[in-house]
């Protein structure tokens, strides 16, 4: 067998995996980033919308080429869709701004991790992870075909949501049934959407998760659906979900699908573990995925550039110890925040479609500025007095 | 015995992340199974969302 050496073996070319091997090549180190594609950024597994507010800090310069369409706000539909909540781009969060084309997005990541040195192999899954003395220390990679060794002083997993990389090492990120959620995407053509609005609709049209729709410039957008497993009983659920609500607009029936996408995201909190001997996670891999809006590709960046200059500061002593700083810095920025998330997220996917209708009447005629959850509750109280009950433990 | 239908597969990994005992791996573009590790929870079977696995264990 072949062998090859690195200091990193980064496992993925996702946003993740390029911002990884990118920050690691920057401070020096001979980082190899493996995909197992034959192409980075296809097939896509994203509804692509993101926020602009987060860049700056992993120095992305928004391009022209992966700007499929500018967001200025949100709009969030109740189940009988009687009631929108508009939301500006700032109120939204993480998820407005962009939507992006995936395609050439994680092109170009791939392209600066090229820039500072980083050595890219494409069709090159690993199939095996090396383990001695309790130290992840490579991994049998197929590269075309022929299985490789490749011995690395620091592995790091940004293999995405299938996450094969992180149990192979040991590293529990194992998901429970109500915090995966299952998805398709529609990109539909021909149809008359508002441009420069990212839309929502909740309820049990999509338990548990919601139905989204994502312009991607004039008359095309990406029309999707994700579900919670714990809501899901028959084989193909997931697509009939979509389907009928496809059926009932008649603005997207008209249009004609022109790619099909599926996947599925983990809802969870922050993992316990993410990072052992010699090895790190990021991205979807180590579960940073924010549980309510199930986007993750600003914390793949984020955490890919903390994994890659840890990497740096750790190559000669790859231990778990030295390796915990970049477990803290994540838990740091994350793990309250999606903890709390994730208790929305529980509540929400329990409401029935008659108590979020009445929940977001309320909500509409507000002045979102300055809405609170004590504001909220407030004003239900007054109208719906009979729903406070139910959310008493969100007080 | 559990079957991924490849005319229906879309090669997602929907499945494989799901999967509780990690039995499953997709090779680019086929899905293996390990079935003496496979624990018949059906995870994966509902995961997908276009419905591609089946199983003679499964009933709905």
């Amino acid at each position: 067998m072949k062998k090859y050496e690195y200091d990193v073996l980064v496992i993925g070319a996702g946003p993740g995996g390029s911002m990884a091997a990118r920050y690691a090549a920057r401070h020096g180190l001979k980082v190899l980033l493996i995909e197992k594609r034959p192409e980075i950024g296809v097939p896509v597994r994203c509804a692509e919308g993101i926020s602009r507010a987060w860049m700056d800090e992993v120095e992305i310069e928004p391009q022209e080429k992966w700007i499929d369409a500018e967001i200025d706000g949100a709009k969030i539909y109740s189940p009988d869709e009687k009631s929108i909540i508009k939301l500006s781009a700032e109120q939204a969060g993480n998820e407005v701004g962009f939507v992006l084309n995936r395609e050439y997005f994680d092109k170009y990541l791939a392209s600066l991790a090229a820039q500072e040195g980083t050595e890219i192999w494409l069709k090159s899954p690993a199939v095996e992870i090396i383990k001695e003395d309790g130290y992840v220390l490579g991994a049998i990679v197929r590269r075309f075909g022929e299985n490789v060794e490749v011995r690395a002083k620091i592995i790091i997993g940004a293999d995405g949501f299938e996450s094969q990389v992180a149990r192979w090492a040991g590293l529990n990120t194992v998901l429970r049934e109500r915090d995966i959620v299952s998805c398709i995407q529609y990109r539909i053509t021909n149809i008359d959407i508002e441009e420069n609005f990212t839309h929502f609709f909740i309820g049990s049209c999509a338990p548990g998760g919601y139905v989204w729709i994502f312009p991607k410039g004039k008359k095309e957008a990406n029309v999707g659906i994700g579900v919670a497993l714990n809501k899901l009983r028959s084989k193909g659920e997931v697509k009939k979900y979509m389907d009928k609500f496809i059926e009932k607009h008649n603005y997207l029936k008209k249009g004609s699908i022109i790619q099909i996408v599926t996947g599925a995201v983990s809802t969870c909190p922050v993992p316990k573990k993410i990072v052992d001997n010699g090895i790190m996670l990021v991205g979807d891999a180590a579960r940073l995925i924010d549980p309510i809006t199930g986007g993750g590709i600003a914390n793949a960046c984020i955490s890919g550039k903390y994994a890659g200059e840890i990497a740096a500061k750790c190559i000669d002593n790859p231990s778990k110890e030295c390796l915990e700083e970049y477990q803290n810095k994540v838990k740091n920025r994350w793990e309250k925040k999606h903890l709390r998330n994730w208790f929305v997220k529980e509540k929400l996917a329990e409401l029935s479609d008659d108590t979020l209708n009445k929940l977001m009447d309320v909500v509409s005629k507000e002045n979102i500025s300055e809405i609170s959850v004590r504001a909220i509750l407030e004003a239900v109280q007054k109208k719906y007095p009979e729903l406070i009950e139910e959310f008493e433990d969100l007080l | 015995m559990m079957n991924v239908d490849p005319a229906i597969c879309n090669y997602c990994g929907a499945c494989v992340g799901s999967c509780p005992v990690n039995c499953m791996f997709l090779d680019e573009t086929i899905v293996r199974i390990n079935e003496d590790k496979c624990i018949k929870c059906g995870f994966c079977i509902r995961a997908c969302p276009v419905g591609a696995i089946s199983a003679d264990w499964w009933s709905e």
